[in-house]
């Protein structure tokens, strides 16, 4: 042991002992009985998505979610498999249905098995791609927002934006015009940023179209305002219906309208973490941008992103649960949990079942999901830590 | 003050033209063009595709399109796709019946979530503060349709009432007593559900809001002379908690079309969430457009009234 080490270790002694960031937050969330209720549903959740995936697939899986027996109609949960009328190779886990059968006599615990896939990752990539989206944006201006935007910079991209907009649209003469129009923009900036002298450049002859305009900070912030405007849902329900119907197509424009809130976290902690000392001695020791962002920034911001992912993950499946039940969710082959609730309205009064075991397993995922994450946010809360 | 209102109405302009651009292309450029909306029917001749297509200018540009769009919309001109009426008019009426839901659903929360949320925050820890805890939880949690459906079954099997529809079938004739109770037996369940999450968020933003301010010198102040419990809380302590709640008059506004497609729709309420989810059945493109902008008019008009409401009751605050 050298001698420097024991000094460290003579300037502890007296201390409290060193508790790890980790550690402090487990003891304050183990308090909170309601969360860790939370986070035992969810793990056992997970268990069941990740099961129910293994036994749903393949040619000829334990359990056929899609299997229809049309003399097994609505049975009632626990009810036997006809012995007679079904061939052994059809019979359901265990010869019962142990959820009961819906009105084509499919298995409910095979469907619900395969749901509970389906929801977990519509949850997690909407969220992962919120996050990813809030994340950059937030970092963007959390850390760069300062830079004004010249003139030229905004034509280029009012130009750019054009040229996609009307080869989305098909009109291949404007698309053209517009891409031109980006590319002379461009060039122009080129010849600006290299043009000699460079000590003088405000002399330059063009220096008339490159006088700031907005901050970076401004043009991401009102984006945000604007996006923020549009009903979610209703908006999510229009895009959802006029593109063709698949499960990535949900998530992606689940993901695309929930990443404001995010980066609103994001730039607030950035705004703050960037005026630190840490963060300026790293710049000073000439550390690049992208690992002080990546190694010393996100790792200190990421409390607030953690706990509105997971109440983001609990909205998601809702939301997915809600456009199933109006008919835009996931396409038929597959079972979700919103799709056999939907299915079961027509039988409310007759197989109450259908509509209850979907709707009491999203309430208990989402519920578990929303308990998870406030706790979570009581446990990341540097003011509940123990001094 | 007259400054920033400037300021913020020509800000708030400005975010409106980009929205109107957004709202134009997101569902302008999507694949499927309303024209084909059904190219099996053998009565929709190429002829009648082209005359549809000139009708309603989608052989224009797109920027025409968009100067055409919403210059028809402002001068009330604007017609619905699917059956010729002017948008304005078929929002008009379909406005009137969501209107009922809004109000009723807002003053249930309102009236509910304070007193929940106060008695939460004075009784701090007590089993009444945690059980509405997790009552929230649950409310935020659960399914709207799903909730929808289960007291669905419970009105309808306990008392025997009708609930679906804004008014049971034959009644026309009947009593205006028997008319208006029927009325508002098929109101309360849709409003409730609208309710529902309202209530449980605000009570949780209530009780917090309410515990700030009981910890702060002048509670300690107003106890130590010796006011009663009551006139401690409720004058000194809520009039100071009520500040924020100010601004959140405004943001309920967005609620009267966003939040209801799914009640309208179990409920067969004729309102302006049903009429949405319509539209987008029948891709009838200035509806939903239309819907879409009146949302975010909404929001802005709601984000302004509750900067200026703010200033109005804060004098701390002059922006």
């Amino acid at each position: 042991m050298t001698a420097n080490e024991n000094n460290i270790k003579e300037l502890h002694h007296g201390l409290t002992e060193e508790v790890s960031r980790f550690t402090e937050a487990w003891r304050i969330f183990k308090r909170n009985r309601l969360a860790l209720s939370g986070l035992i549903i969810f793990a056992a959740f997970f268990v069941v998505a990740v099961c129910g995936l293994i036994l749903t697939t393949g040619d000829n899986p334990v359990l056929d979610p899609a299997k229809v027996r049309l003399s097994e109609k609505l049975l009632k949960p626990f009810s036997p498999v006809d012995t007679e009328m079904i061939k052994p190779g059809d019979w359901p886990l265990f010869g019962k249905y142990l959820l009961g059968t819906d009105d084509l006599g499919r298995d409910i615990f095979a469907r619900m098995m395969q749901g509970a896939w389906v929801s977990l990752t519509v949850g997690f990539v909407a969220v992962g791609i919120a996050v990813l989206i809030g994340i950059l944006m937030g970092g963007i201006a959390g850390y760069y927002g300062a830079y004004k935007i010249k003139f030229m910079h905004v034509l280029f991209l009012i130009a750019f934006f054009c040229s996609l907009v009307f080869l989305a649209s098909g009109q291949r003469g404007l698309a053209v015009d517009s891409t031109l129009l980006a590319l002379l923009f461009l060039v122009i900036s080129f010849i600006y940023n290299y043009s000699p002298p460079k000590g003088n450049r405000s002399a330059g002859t063009l220096s008339f179209l490159f006088f700031d305009t907005f901050t970076i900070d401004t043009l991401i912030m009102r984006f945000v305002d604007i996006m923020l405007c549009f009903p979610s849902f209703f908006l999510i329900l229009t895009v959802v219906a006029i593109l063709p119907a698949s499960i990535y197509n949900i998530m992606i424009v689940i993901g695309l309208t929930g990443w404001m809130g995010t980066t609103r976290f994001v730039r607030a902690e950035f705004l703050s973490l960037r005026e630190q000392d840490f963060v300026s001695a790293a710049r000073v020791m000439g550390i690049p941008d992208v690992s002080i962002i990546f190694r010393h920034m996100i790792p200190n911001a990421v409390a607030p992103v953690l706990v509105s992912a997971t109440i983001g993950i609990a909205d998601a499946i809702l939301t997915e649960a809600g456009l199933s039940f109006l008919g835009f969710g996931v396409p038929p082959p597959h079972a979700t949990w919103g799709n056999i609730l939907s299915d079961g309205k027509r039988f409310l009064f007759d197989a109450p079942w259908l509509t209850y075991i979907p709707g009491l397993s999203i309430l208990v995922v989402v519920l578990s999901f929303n308990l998870f994450g406030e706790g979570l946010r009581d446990a990341l809360n540097p003011k509940l830590r123990k001094r | 003050m007259l400054s920033f209102t400037i300021k913020s109405f020509f800000q708030k302009l400005l975010t409106l033209f980009f929205i109107s651009i957004i709202s134009f292309l997101v569902v302008y450029l999507a694949p499927g063009k309303p024209s084909q909306i059904d190219p099996l029917n053998p009565k929709f001749t190429p002829d009648d595709l082209i005359r549809f297509q000139k009708e309603f200018n989608l052989d224009k540009p797109l920027h025409i399109q968009y100067y055409l769009y919403y210059k028809n919309l402002f001068t009330g001109q604007l017609k619905s796709w699917k059956d010729n009426q002017p948008v304005i008019g078929k929002i008009h009426e379909r406005f009137l019946n969501s209107l009922w839901l809004f109000v009723v659903g807002t003053v249930i929360t309102w009236c509910l979530s304070f007193p929940v949320g106060i008695s939460a925050a004075i009784k701090r820890g007590s089993v009444f503060d945690r059980s509405t805890a997790f009552l929230s939880y649950v409310m935020i949690s659960v399914p709207g349709f799903f909730f929808a459906y289960i007291l669905i079954i419970f009105v309808v099997k306990t008392f025997d009432i009708p609930v679906i529809g804004m008014q049971t079938f034959g009644m026309s004739g009947a009593d205006a007593f028997y008319r208006v109770m029927d009325r508002i037996w098929h109101l309360v369940l849709p409003s409730v559900l609208g309710a529902l999450g309202g209530i449980a968020l605000l009570s949780r933003y209530v009780r917090a809001q309410m515990l700030e301010v009981i910890h702060q010198d002048y509670i300690r102040t107003a106890k130590a002379k010796g006011l009663s419990g009551d006139v401690v809380y409720y004058k000194h302590g809520f009039r100071n908690a009520l500040l924020p709640f100010v601004t959140m008059f405004g943001m309920i506004l967005p609620g009267l079309i966003g939040g209801s497609v799914i009640t309208e729709s179990i409920f067969a309420w004729p309102g302006m969430g049903r009429m949405g989810y319509e539209a987008i059945l029948a891709r009838d493109y200035p509806i939903i457009l239309t819907l879409n902008f009146m949302v975010a008019v909404l929001v802005l008009i709601g984000t302004f009234i509750s900067d200026l409401l703010y200033m109005v009751v804060d004098p701390r605050i002059r922006l």
